[in-house]
């Protein structure tokens, strides 16, 4: 059995999968609740100054008759008292000392109010501190959430602040409502923060009601941008990790994946982008906390399956798979191939190749069934066709190179070599 | 034994007769069947429909919420689209064909789901189709007579009052739909449906019904080709074929076109059925007659075909209908002589059959072996094939085939502006085979009518 452990920032976990600041980790009966389903630790739902929520407060996007394939939502920070929380918190520690306790903060915009929020926290017996520069709706009005981490002057600022005071490791959470998160993340580094986790949810409209023509969620007739996150923003947080995973400064911290992960692949994917955890948010509002039994069993399996004894000897493995356009091998080609035996003869290959890429996928007429065959002449390797294909492996895309040595497209340019002729 | 009514309850009746394919009682039921579909290219389901209707597009319209689009892709191909959901043995048209059965997975439920959308079609009398204008000029409309208002004409009207054709058919029973009204098993459609149907079709307008009008009694075909552009033959077939064995007049021995009408026709209860009841023959209406006989009571049916379960004309499906119904089949059995007493049945005598090698057409013809056996039953239902209306077509000289119309491929008889179609040509096949036979009538029809014009 592999070692799923994790320590991040020297907070041990006995798994590396953490539920993200939000509606799940707000309150005490949650958060046992969680611990006992055997989530490895919480990032306490943010902590600031006071709001009021609105009624309603989510909506999602689903697709192909699957429920939310992305959720988002206008909840504003924690709308309990501060005492209350802080009560609750130190409860939790107590009764679960091997979970990982860190709590989310936004105080107002001056050193002061940081400072005093920061005291009473680490008071709780908290392990670490995450800064939340994420928030899309409701506190940027104010200056606050994504408005600091927009700007990353004003992160490094408060990051400086936060550092004058805490003796605990702090985690700064970067916001995708921006071009690149890199900037930030490079400023909150200099800066001092202990690590950085990402992405808090991405600004969207996820519909508009076809009768009423209003948005959703609706308040009172009317909408706001809200947050997204959910399977939805898995791609485009894999993406913001790596530019972070890839960057000399902001490489030099820990970093907490977050964004869409909702299974041990989604997790490892994380990892292998260079996340030192994971933390979960959608899915487990969606499903409940049990399925933290799966993560954990699947990793294990997997790392078993590897010969991984401890994540650490995968995290950050497919960090330098990712290249520049300029340097991938033009000389590289591949061709789809049918297997017939498995093709069950739904034409989708066929008619996405023929209509939209490259008419690569021969059609002979047969009643009911037609077959369809390669051309291999044609073929470009999109993987078109294969990504269409119900059938797991009846597709396969087999490499035939051009000519075996590497070149770019530089290369290819200065030695004068010929553009496609069709 | 005896042949007697009212065996059972009027809650056994109702249970015995309620729909055996219950419809998706939500919309998130019909979604969770509408999203699996793969949206197939040149779909296999749609090639295997017999009047190619549009599966994959029906279905994606479900999904998005689109049902009256639905509805019409359906109809546009299928103007009983919504019967045929329920009447079409799809194991061996588009579901047989569905390429999940490829990946050895329950094939998409393709008739459920077009039960769906046409339902509520129905349900809404969503009216999906507008006749054309009348031409202008000298003549107006063409007018067409249809006879039958079964699958066959309805369809072909249907299609011709869309053209702007003005359509009256002639039909001998007091209701329409044909077979749909008076043969198909209740338990798949309702004499009440067929009529609804029949309202939905004939919306359109355009399109007179007239009841109690028989060809060849109330009306010939001379009066109506000097009275109509065009004639359309969509009279269907008749009885049960004879089984030209001794016996068969004795009481108790019935017809099972007959049998069924009667039971679509008046009240379960007043529909009278033997104790142990024998069934000749394997196809759809034998099939029919056994199941409907042990539901309303008998004791035990017993169907009796001279072929093996793998020469077996009717489905797998249906052949499961009857057997959890609980009616015994034995094969290898061709019926030789029914006994009686007091001319009433009491025994059915049958040869026991073998197969002789594969003939040159590759099909294997059952011989008798001289063995015979003897089954005590006090009620013989016929149902080993229908046969045409051979002496109406005779005596109009219209050229046929032991009495199925013959026809080009402009679906016209031998006799200029005269055309045919469906069990009247084919002998006996579907509804929705009658369906496309209809339109094909109709573009026929179309094509002689301009042609006449030009
Ligand atoms: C017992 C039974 C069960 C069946 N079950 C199924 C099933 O489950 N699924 C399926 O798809 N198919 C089934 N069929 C077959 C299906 O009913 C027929 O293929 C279909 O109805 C044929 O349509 P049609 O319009 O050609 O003929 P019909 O439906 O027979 O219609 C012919 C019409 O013409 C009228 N007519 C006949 N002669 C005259 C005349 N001289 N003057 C005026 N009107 C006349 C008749 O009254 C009738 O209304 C079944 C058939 C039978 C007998
Ligand atoms: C209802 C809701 C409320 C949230 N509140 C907070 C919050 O108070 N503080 C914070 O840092 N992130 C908050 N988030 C963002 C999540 O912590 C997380 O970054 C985001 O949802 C992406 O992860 P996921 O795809 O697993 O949901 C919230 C998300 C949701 C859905
Ligand atoms: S998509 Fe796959 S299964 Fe479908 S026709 Fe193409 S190869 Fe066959
Ligand atoms: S009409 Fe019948 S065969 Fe055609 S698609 Fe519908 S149910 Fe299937
Ligand atoms: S073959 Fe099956 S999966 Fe494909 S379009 Fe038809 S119903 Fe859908």
């Amino acid at each position: 059995m592999a070692d799923i452990s994790a320590n991040f920032l020297g907070i041990k976990s006995p798994n590396p999968f953490w539920l993200a600041s939000a509606p799940p980790t707000d309150k005490k009966i949650n958060v046992l609740r969680a611990f006992e389903a055997g989530w490895g630790g919480v990032v306490w739902k943010t902590l600031g100054s006071q709001v009021k929520n609105v009624s309603s407060r989510y909506s999602a996007v689903n697709f192909g008759g699957h429920k939310i394939m992305g959720f988002n939502n206008i909840e504003l920070i924690s709308d309990r008292p501060l005492d209350i929380n802080l009560k609750e918190i130190s409860e939790c520690i107590k009764l679960f000392p091997d979970r990982a306790m860190v709590v989310s903060l936004m105080a107002d915009n001056d050193r002061n109010s940081w400072h005093e929020l920061i005291m009473k926290v680490e008071d709780t017996g908290a392990h670490g501190l995450e800064l939340n520069f994420g928030c899309p709706h409701g506190m940027t009005e104010r200056g606050m959430g994504a408005a600091v981490g927009q700007d990353p002057q004003i992160a490094a600022m408060v990051v400086e602040w936060v550092m004058e005071k805490t003796t605990i490791p702090v985690i700064t959470k970067l916001t995708p409502n921006v071009h690149s998160p890199v900037p930030t993340g490079i400023a909150c580094v200099k800066a001092g923060t202990n690590a950085l986790s990402l992405i808090n949810t991405i600004q969207s409209v996820t519909g508009i009601d076809l009768d009423t023509l209003v948005p959703n969620p609706y308040v009172a007739g009317k909408s706001v941008f809200g947050g997204y996150c959910g399977p939805a923003v898995k791609p485009i947080a894999l993406k913001m990790l790596t530019t972070i995973s890839q960057d000399p400064v902001t490489s030099k911290v820990p970093i907490s994946g977050i964004g869409g992960v909702s299974t041990w692949r989604d997790a490892v994917e994380f990892m292998l982008l260079g996340a030192s955890n994971v933390q979960v948010c959608t899915a487990a509002m969606k499903h409940g906390f049990r399925i933290v039994e799966d993560m954990c069993e699947g990793l294990n399996n997997w790392m078993d399956d590897k010969g991984y004894a401890t994540i650490y000897d995968f995290i950050g493995k497919s960090v330098e798979k990712i290249t520049h356009w300029e340097d991938l091998d033009i000389n590289y080609h591949h061709i789809a191939k049918i297997n017939q035996d498995k093709c069950i003869h739904c034409g989708l290959c066929y008619i996405a190749c023929e209509d939209t890429s490259h008419q690569s996928i021969n059609l002979n007429y047969g009643k009911p069934y037609n077959t369809y065959t390669i051309k291999e002449e044609e073929c470009v390797g999109c993987n078109l066709c294969q990504l269409m294909c119900p059938v797991t492996d009846c597709i396969t895309m087999e490499e035939h190179r051009v000519a075996p040595d590497y070149i770019n497209w530089k290369m290819w340019q200065e030695e004068g070599k010929p553009l496609n002729d069709h | 034994m005896a042949i007697i009514n009212n065996r059972l309850t009027k809650e056994q009746y109702e249970k015995n007769f309620s729909d055996i394919h219950p419809p998706f009682e939500t919309q998130d039921a019909a979604l969770v069947e509408a999203n699996r579909c793969l949206f197939c290219y040149d779909a296999p389901c749609m090639k295997s429909c017999p009047t190619s209707i549009d599966v994959p597009k029906f279905i994606k319209q479900i999904s998005t919420g689109n049902i009256k689009g639905s509805a019409h892709t359906i109809f546009s191909s299928n103007i009983l689209g919504a019967s045929c959901s329920k009447v079409c043995p799809v194991e061996k048209l588009c579901e047989g064909a569905c390429v999940y059965n490829l990946m050895d997975e329950e094939a998409i439920p393709i008739a459920k789901l077009q039960r769906y959308s046409t339902e509520i079609a129905m349900k809404n009398n969503w009216q999906l189709f507008k006749r054309k204008d009348a031409p202008l000029g000298d003549g107006g409309r063409k007018k067409v007579a249809i006879i039958g208002a079964g699958p066959a004409g309805l369809s072909c009207a249907h299609t011709l009052s869309k053209e702007g054709v003005d359509v009256t058919i002639y039909e001998k029973e007091s209701k329409g739909g044909g077979l749909m009204t008076y043969g198909i098993a209740a338990y798949k459609v309702t004499p009440q449906f067929c009529e609804d149907e029949v309202n939905y079709i004939t919306a359109i307008g355009g399109i007179e019904i007239k009841y109690h009008q028989k060809l060849g009694v109330n009306v010939s075909l001379e009066e109506l080709q000097e009275n109509y552009d065009a004639v359309y033959l969509a009279i269907g077939v008749g009885l049960a074929r004879q089984l030209e064995i001794p016996g068969e007049d004795l009481n108790g021995v019935e017809d099972a076109i007959k049998f069924i009408y009667n039971l679509r026709n008046i009240e379960y209860s007043t529909v009278a059925v033997g104790d142990k009841v024998a069934v000749i023959g394997m196809g759809m209406t034998a099939i029919d007659a056994a199941t409907q006989a042990k539901r309303l009571g008998a004791k035990e049916v017993t169907m009796l075909y001279r072929r093996t379960e793998h020469e077996k004309p009717c489905t797998q499906v249906e052949l499961d209908i009857a057997m959890l119904d609980g009616c015994n089949i034995i094969w290898l059995a061709a019926p030789k002589e029914i006994l009686g007493q007091d001319g009433k049945v009491n025994a059915i005598v049958c040869s026991k059959m073998q197969l002789e090698q594969l003939d040159a057409s590759g099909r294997r013809s059952p011989v008798d072996t001289g063995e015979t056996f003897t089954l005590e039953v006090d009620m013989v239902i016929k149902a080993a094939g229908q046969m045409p209306f051979e002496s109406l077509v005779k005596n109009y000289s219209i050229d046929n085939k032991s009495g199925k119309v013959v026809i080009n491929k402009n679906c016209e008889t031998n006799i200029p502006g005269v055309f045919a179609g469906g069990d009247a040509v084919n002998g006996g096949k579907e509804v929705v085979d009658a369906v496309q036979a209809g339109k094909d009538g109709a573009k026929g029809i179309l094509e002689f009518l301009s042609r006449k014009d030009g």
